[in-house]
């Protein structure tokens, strides 16, 4: 058996092309009104809880200011995006992914345990026998995948007119349009947060090892 | 080493490819896609007519801001603004059985409707304001609108950049209840920036396509004759989606 499944390897990069597309069409979408308010309206600087910086060029897509262009890149990927996240939820339900590799033991939870395996990442030390995840890679790959991807998506649709209407009871779960714009905001950067530790955990600890088993899968038994 | 500017050099690189690809007919074939696919995507989870959400007097934001055009500096409109608007005329044509030039004493007699609603712009910003204004849908009742009709297009008093604003919609967002010509906003009469002396309400829409100084509306088949085929000002001029929704 791989080390990573298909569905998984297929995912774990149309998910980096989509999370980065999204991420620098989004930028340029933040440059049109870079405030954030909380509640459901907001519009002046005096009801903003954050002026957001204005991002040069290099970050954004495309590489000009741009908000029509910008919004196509950012709702065309937003279908790929979500579409793939739920394919590879169903096929991980389906090949025991989660079950197996995800969710953590009752045992993992120990302060003990937590404490030693903190300290173990401290100091570099990323071997570990058994489960193929630690308790913090667990509890990371957990907090994306089922708190910051799928808010995500649905702050992402409590933002919009259409789907306000649509499903009102949304926009009311993240305490209104603005509010849910800003959640949209604050998880975005949660996310690329995640996405530098993920790639600098994976270049000081075997980065090619790692890589081409993403790619080619790996062997189980090579797991260490 | 720079690493900081290695990994800006990575993203413009990535960013200018994006940009030429953003520049291909594919890409605009597969855009015009996703719109078509989030609108039905819209009508298909919200089932036949959803509603926008509607507030209470005590969620109104305090002030409504004007964006786009908000002012008309014209001699003749600012005469009309000073007077209350006498004068003024919205045309009702295009594929009707009986086209009309209403003025506001009529478009006021006609039944009203009073809503309080949240407006989002397509910048990110959201006010929230109560309008009042016979719904569009008793309007196109009158003139009697012909069965080869499929969209509303309306016609504006204000121009930008020397051209007359412009939007359009599909009969499913013209009929709908809430889509309404607004002629008060938070019980007084429109102000200046917020489209005086007339504007239209599409609830479920951001703020591009709710016209303001409306002047005509006009049934017709296709957008293909309207402006550059776009359906909007802004359609035409920057790329902005046609279906407003999203």
């Amino acid at each position: 058996m791989k080390r990573h499944a298909l569905s998984t390897r297929l995912w774990h990069w149309v998910n980096l092309l989509s999370l980065i597309v999204l991420f620098m069409s989004g930028l340029n979408i933040s440059n049109a009104h870079p405030r954030l308010y909380w509640g459901q309206w907001g519009f002046a600087p005096e009801q903003a809880w954050l002026e957001v910086p204005r991002f040069p060029g290099w970050a954004t897509i495309p590489g000009y200011y741009n908000l029509a262009a910008a919004r196509d890149w950012h709702v065309l990927f937003a279908w790929v995006f979500a579409l793939s996240l739920l394919a590879f939820m169903i096929a991980s339900l389906m090949n025991g992914h989660f079950r197996r590799d995800i969710a953590t033991r009752r045992a993992e939870w120990a302060p003990g345990a937590v404490w030693a395996d903190i300290r173990a990442h401290v100091r570099l030390q990323f071997e570990h026998a058994g489960a193929k995840y630690n308790f913090l890679q667990k509890a990371a790959y957990g907090v994306v995948l089922f708190v910051l991807l799928p808010a995500m998506i649905l702050t992402g649709m409590a933002i919009s007119p259409g789907m306000g209407a649509a499903w009102p009871f949304l926009t009311d779960v993240f305490g209104g349009r603005q509010s849910a714009r800003s959640i949209h905001f604050i998880a975005a950067w949660s996310l690329l947060a995640f996405l530098l530790l993920h790639v600098a955990l994976v270049l000081i600890h075997k980065p090619l090892k790692h890589l081409r088993e993403m790619i080619t899968g790996g062997r189980e038994h090579e797991a260490a | 080493m720079k690493r900081r500017s290695v990994l800006a050099g990575i993203a413009a690189a990535f960013t200018a490819g994006c940009t030429k690809i953003g520049e291909t007919d594919t890409f605009r074939g597969l855009v015009d896609g996703a719109e078509t696919l989030h609108r039905g995507a819209h009508r298909l989870v919200g089932g036949r007519r959803p509603m926008a959400r509607e507030f209470t007097v005590a969620d109104l934001s305090p002030d409504f801001r004007g964006n786009g055009t908000i002012a008309i500096p014209t001699d003749a409109y600012q005469a009309q603004l000073a007077a209350g608007f006498p004068a003024w005329r919205l045309a009702v044509t295009g594929l009707v059985e009986r086209p009309l030039s209403l003025s506001l004493d009529h478009l006021q007699a006609l039944p009203q409707r009073t809503q309080i609603t949240r407006h989002d712009c397509v910048e990110g910003w959201s006010a929230i304001g109560q309008w009042t204004g016979p719904r569009l849908a008793t309007i196109l009742q009158m003139a009697r609108l012909r069965e080869d009709a499929r969209y509303i297009v309306f016609r504006c008093a204000d121009t930008l950049a020397g051209v007359p604003y412009y939007e359009s919609c599909d009969l499913d967002d013209a009929l709908h209840p809430q889509t309404l010509i607004a002629h008060r906003l938070n019980g007084e009469p429109l102000p200046e920036k917020n489209g005086a002396p007339l504007r239209l309400r599409i609830e479920r829409q951001l703020g591009y396509k709710h016209a303001k100084y409306l002047t005509g509306i006009e049934a017709v088949a296709s957008l293909d004759g309207i402006g550059q085929g776009g359906g909007g000002y802004w359609e035409d001029r920057a790329g902005y989606q046609w279906y407003g929704g999203i």
